[in-house]
């Protein structure tokens, strides 16, 4: 799925990297405890959260991931957005829930790959 | 043996927003060396995680990361108020940051075990009331 598919399944504004919009990704998480994404996730591609800090950006540059994905129509400070647009992490804000959010995207073939207890 | 390369950060522990700096410079020089994605992943997180704790409860600290051709160490020292049961504090789940700290996505009390995890080897040396130091070294 390409992360263009996520922002248009999601009802998601596209805040930065729009360059990448047709990366393809396979995986994606979902957490507001960037400790547990740390601790638990494993080449997810997407994170969305319901947290709003410059933490969660660095957290998926330490996981590699390519999107951040804001749920429940939180929008990001533009130095959130700054900062994922230096490290080429593509942003978007949904309106959608957490629940609905990960449920659409699974439904549709985003899969999460957990990795549980390494 | 060669001396390794070395990299020192100060790590300020007033400004959490700005946490991480050096686990992302870290990762920007090994990437630039040329190490594996694995071994890149597993530093990161490491000094990642501790560099959080350092700001979380300790005030800020140092940070030295040592490059050898077959290993990286990671020493973070702080002068924070010590640890008083590392093994407790190696529990997942055991956390003693303030609840203020859970709405921004950490205290979760998984920082220490997944340093460990994510380590070849980890040793805490701390004291209460005079300070932590942590030794990682991840294996190439």
């Amino acid at each position: 799925m390409t992360i263009r598919t996520i922002s248009e399944l999601l009802d998601a504004e596209v805040l930065c990297c729009h360059e990448r919009l047709d990366t393809d990704v396979s995986d994606a998480c979902g957490s507001d405890m960037m400790s547990d994404v740390l601790a638990h996730v494993k080449d997810q591609a997407v994170l969305l959260t319901g947290l709003v800090n410059t933490q969660v950006i660095r957290t998926a540059m330490m996981m590699d991931m390519h999107c951040v994905v804001f749920v429940r129509g939180k929008l990001p400070s533009s130095e959130i957005i700054s900062l994922a647009e230096n490290n080429s992490i593509v942003v978007m804000a949904s309106p959608h829930r957490m629940y609905e959010a990960c449920g659409l995207l699974y439904t549709h073939g985003l899969s999460s790959k957990e990795n549980v207890h390494g | 043996m060669a001396d390794p390369l070395r990299f020192h950060y100060k790590v300020d522990g007033s400004n959490f927003t700005s946490a991480g700096e050096a686990s992302v410079e870290v990762k920007k020089k090994l990437r630039q060396l040329g190490f594996s994605p694995e071994t890149i992943r597993k530093v990161s997180i490491a000094m990642y995680e501790g560099e959080i704790n350092m700001v979380i409860h300790a005030r800020g600290g140092d940070a030295d990361v040592f490059v050898y051709p077959d290993r990286i160490e990671i020493v973070l020292a702080d002068t924070g108020p010590g640890i008083a049961d590392v093994d407790l504090a190696m529990q997942e789940g055991y956390s003693t940051a303030p609840d203020n700290i859970r709405t921004l996505g950490f205290g979760a009390g998984m920082g220490l075990p997944n340093m460990k995890r994510n380590s070849d080897s980890m040793r805490i040396d701390s004291t209460v009331g005079v300070g932590t130091t942590i030794y990682m070294t991840i294996l190439v």
